[in-house]
C-alpha cells in the first residue's frame, strides 16, 4: 500500500463535486437521485481512505453503516418518485412546485 | 512503479470520466450505466485501501441492488423521456460550474495543507486486520457498535415498509353495475374510477 492517502481523499472530493454539479443541473428526478448517491460514495471513499489513515477500522465500519442508510434512503426516495410520476406524469423537478414560494 | 500506484492511475480517470459521462448523458439509462462502472471504480479503491469486505459490499449492494432498483424504476417511469436540459434560471449552469471548480481547489489546498501529498499510508494495518477484513470489522461491530447496528435494522423496516406505503396504488373492488358502466362509453360517470386499478368480481 504505496499510493499516498491525500490521493483518494482528493479523489473523493473531485466525485463529491461532480455530484453536486449532477444535482444542480439535471432536471429529471432520479438523475438528481443518482448524483446524490455519487455524492454519498464520495464521503464513503474519504472515510475508508481515513480509516487506512489512522490504522483504525471506525471508518470503515462508519462506511458500512452509511451504505446501509443509503440502501434506505434510496427505496424511500424511488417510491417518492414513483408516487410522484403517478400524480403529474413527470419526474422534472421544475414541474413540482406545490413547496415552491 | 508499484502496482497499486498502477491500479489507482487506471480506475482514477475512469472513475471521473464515468462520473462525467453521467453527468452528461441526457438517456436516463446511459447515465445510470454510467453510474454503476463509478461504483465499479470506487470498490477498487477500496481493495487498495485494504478494505475487502467494503469492496464486496459495495459490489453486490451498490452496484448489485441499488442500480438494479434504479433501473427498475427508470423502466416503470419509461425510458424514452430523455432529460430536460433547458435552463430556467440564467446563471445556474456557469454557476454550478463554477462552484464545483472552487470546491476542487479548495479539497485540493485543504488536502495539501491537512495530511500533505506524500504522506504514505503507515504500516501496520494488517495488525488491525487480525484475521481478515470481515472479522476484525466484525468484532468492532458487533462490540463497539452494537447499538447502532441494531437502530439500523429497525431503519431498514421503516424504510421497506415506508416504501410499500408509498409506492401502492389504492386498488378498489368495484361492482358489477359500475364495471358496466365503465363498458358503455356514452355515459360519462365511468371516468370516475379510471385512475384505480380495477379488480374485477367474478359473479
Amino acid at each position: 500500500m504505496r499510493t499516498p492517502i491525500a490521493y483518494f481523499v482528493f479523489l473523493s472530493g473531485i466525485l463529491f463535486a461532480l455530484g453536486t454539479v449532477g444535482v444542480l443541473l439535471r432536471k429529471n428526478a432520479l438523475l438528481i437521485f443518482m448524483s446524490v448517491e455519487l455524492q454519498l460514495n464520495a464521503v464513503n471513499l474519504s472515510l475508508v481512505a481515513f480509516s487506512r489513515m489512522h490504522n483504525e477500522l471506525d471508518g470503515q465500519i462508519l462506511a458500512f453503516f452509511s451504505m446501509v442508510v443509503a440502501a434506505a434512503e434510496v427505496v424511500v426516495g424511488l417510491a417518492i418518485i414513483v408516487s410522484i410520476y403517478r400524480r403529474r406524469q413527470s419526474v422534472n423537478v421544475d414541474d413540482v412546485r406545490e413547496l415552491r414560494w | 512503479m508499484p502496482l497499486d500506484n498502477v491500479v489507482f492511475w487506471v480506475f482514477a480517470p475512469i472513475s471521473i470520466a464515468s462520473a462525467i459521462g453521467m453527468l452528461v448523458m441526457r438517456n436516463a439509462v446511459h447515465a445510470a450505466l454510467f453510474l454503476v462502472v463509478n461504483l465499479f471504480c470506487v470498490a477498487v479503491m477500496y481493495l487498495l485501501l485494504d478494505a475487502p469486505f467494503l469492496f464486496a459490499v459495495q459490489i453486490i449492494v451498490y452496484a448489485g441492488a441499488i442500480m438494479v432498483l434504479f433501473l427498475f424504476v427508470i423502466m416503470l417511469l419509461g425510458v424514452d423521456r430523455g432529460d430536460d436540459l433547458r435552463e430556467r434560471l440564467l446563471a445556474q449552469r456557469p454557476l454550478a460550474i463554477l462552484l464545483a471548480i472552487a470546491f476542487i481547489a479548495e479539497i485540493f489546498v485543504a488536502v495539501r495543507a491537512g495530511i500533505g501529498f506524500a504522506t504514505k499510508a503507515p504500516d501496520g494495518f494488517d495488525a488491525v486486520n487480525e484475521g481478515g477484513n470481515a472479522r476484525a470489522l466484525a468484532e468492532v461491530l458487533f462490540r463497539d457498535y452494537f447499538l447502532p447496528f441494531e437502530i439500523t435494522s429497525i431503519l431498514l423496516i421503516i424504510a421497506a415498509i415506508a416504501a410499500m406505503v408509498l409506492a401502492q396504488r389504492r386498488a378498489r373492488v368495484i361492482t358489477q353495475a359500475e364495471l358496466e358502466q365503465r363498458r358503455s362509453p356514452s355515459t360519462d360517470r365511468g371516468s370516475a374510477v379510471d385512475d384505480v386499478d380495477v379488480a374485477e368480481v367474478p359473479r
